[in-house]
């Protein structure tokens, strides 16, 4: 089959490179990802089931997806200002904003975990202010919040920020033409035309935020039942050489990650038929 | 150009106001304390936290880890773009789907699955005890876990710029009698250079501040198997903050060099 194909084209590479490109990725990713599913296999349905529903895991998949949650909700309403202001407006030091944008990507988790505990601990910079409006940030389930919309950041700006530039300007000079108000023009024509990579952002902001760890870690103070991330409780299972327990709790995870990934292709497809 | 259509001045000036705050309070005001703190006990003090020889055998494993990772996935991504892009095969984004399945993974879960692998109660662990092979917890394990989170990045930098780049140019080569390598070098290289780069710099970013998935395998054996995140991390734990942040600016200080070596790229390409 392999020769069939490679008649078709007078460049060479094609075996070795495929060859290459498919052990690597068996080796690396593949191989190593189905050790998961084979030890959670171990456990049995009872087992597995007693082990992804006690108390103290659905704590922490509830502030896991909860703060995830909120925190790409944020993200989606603040990244569309973001988008919007640095694809349509022209202003001093725009391009550095445009660049610093990606911070968190380029932030290694440990050093932003520690730099927002220390801005939103009692005596911190954010912290001490709030403390006197009488809100706590720090060790509670908004300080996971507020690591998670970090992280998130750049998401639904960047998903946004080229559609919005690619948005052809007659479309909402007809509207005008016809009478709308910008406001109306806005909700009527440009928003529906940004749905689906708004909807994309928010999806991957969320993917991302469920997984995370060492951003967490740090602002959440890990007191089980309370602030205790689903990603900190595989590690503590792991420690207690409860390895099939951890993979349980992983594989709950593992499965929405891919729902998600899986969402966001369906979004893509529809957002490119829309545009097509 | 100005919009024939645009909100009034007042709504702009808002909104502008509202992004720039908004960036403001999650993005710059983290970034001030890390060097605030990192100074708050004077240059001496800072110089000591970096150069302690702890730090610094920390720093020379975060190289090597990223000295690994980054080769390896560069070219992996190399070969699975050329494959990818240049030839027609069925299942073709399947595969894609699976080159991008790390970044699904969370960090942890990206850990954990070595232990299962190479820990001492994991599926390979006998053996390798047997013939006394460290993987876990010792450096191959930092590297590994380290390639795995770094696994995409050059590949979905590469795969979209090599399919717009087209195989015309490197048919016309061969046709006139280039080698295959020749035609690589002299042909798809210059045309995909910028592409490259920029997976480069974004896969060494993340090879250098993993967190997670090497937290998971190190063991934190001081002066062994500490990188420098997970050094920031032991000396947060042991409230010796501004020795952390200090170690944290070198990392912060990385992170602005991406930034702006990554800003330089997309300006070129």
């Amino acid at each position: 089959m392999r020769s069939a194909w490679k008649r078709h084209s007078v460049l060479p590479g094609f075996g070795i490179t495929m060859g290459f490109t498919l052990t690597y990725l068996s080796l690396i990713v593949l191989i190593p990802l189905s050790t998961l599913v084979f030890k959670s296999a171990t456990l049995g349905p009872a087992a597995f089931w007693a082990a992804v529903t006690s108390s103290r895991v659905v704590a922490s998949y509830k502030l896991t997806f909860g703060a995830a949650l909120a925190a790409a909700a944020v993200n989606a309403v603040f990244g569309l200002v973001v988008a919007w202001v640095l694809a349509r407006y022209r202003f001093p030091g725009q391009r550095l904003v445009d660049a610093f944008v990606d911070l968190p990507f380029a932030l290694p988790t440990a050093v932003a975990g520690i730099a927002l505990t220390a801005l939103y601990a009692e005596n911190g910079w954010l912290g001490r202010p709030l403390a006197d409006l009488g809100i706590r940030v720090a060790y509670t389930p908004l300080g996971v919040t507020v690591a998670l919309t970090f992280i998130g950041l750049p998401f639904v700006v960047r998903t946004l920020q080229p559609v919005i530039e690619d948005l052809d300007p007659e479309v909402e000079e007809a509207a005008a033409s016809l009478g709308a108000s910008r406001a109306q023009t806005f909700a009527r024509v440009v928003l529906p035309a940004l749905l689906p990579a708004w909807l994309t952002g928010f999806a991957l902001a969320f993917a991302r935020a469920v997984g995370e760890y060492g951003s967490v870690v740090f602002i959440a103070g890990n007191m089980p039942m309370k602030t205790e991330i689903a990603p900190l409780l595989i590690i503590t299972k792991l420690e207690q050489y409860d390895y099939a327990g951890a993979t349980a709790i992983a594989l709950v995870l593992l499965v929405a990650s891919f729902l998600l990934l899986l969402s966001i292709n369906l979004l893509q497809h529809w957002s490119s038929r829309r545009t097509a | 150009m100005s919009r024939p259509l645009a909100e009034p001045v007042g709504v702009r000036v808002l909104l502008i106001v509202v992004a720039l705050a908004y960036l403001g309070l999650f993005l710059v005001m983290p970034l001030l304390a890390v060097f605030t703190q990192a100074l708050e006990k004077g240059l001496a003090a800072y110089a000591a936290a970096v150069t302690e020889p702890l730090a610094l055998s920390a720093l020379k494993l975060t190289l090597l880890t990223a000295a690994i990772a980054v080769p390896l996935n560069l070219i992996f991504g190399l070969g699975a773009a050329w494959a990818i892009a240049k030839f027609d095969f069925p299942g073709k984004n399947a595969l894609i789907t699976l080159i991008d399945l790390p970044f699904a993974v969370s960090p942890v879960i990206a850990g954990m699955i070595f232990i299962l692998l190479f820990g001492r109660q994991g599926y390979l662990g006998p053996w390798l005890g047997e013939h006394d092979i460290k993987v876990v917890f010792a450096f191959p394990g930092l590297a590994l876990a380290t390639t795995f989170v770094t696994f995409p990045f050059v590949a979905r930098e590469l795969i979209p710029v090599m399919q717009a780049m087209g195989k015309e140019e490197e048919e016309a080569a061969r046709v006139l009698g280039a080698g295959g390598w020749q035609t690589f070098f002299r042909i798809t290289l210059p045309n995909v250079k910028w592409g490259l780069l920029y997976g480069v710099i974004l896969c060494n970013a993340r090879a250098m501040g993993e967190f997670g998935a090497v937290s998971v395998v190190s063991g934190h054996v001081r002066g062994k198997t500490n990188t420098l995140p997970l050094h920031v991390e032991i000396l947060y734990n042991e409230y010796n903050f501004q020795a952390a942040f200090a170690v944290a600016s070198l990392l912060a200080f990385l992170a602005l060099v991406t930034l702006v070596a990554k800003s330089f790229v997309e300006w070129r390409s």
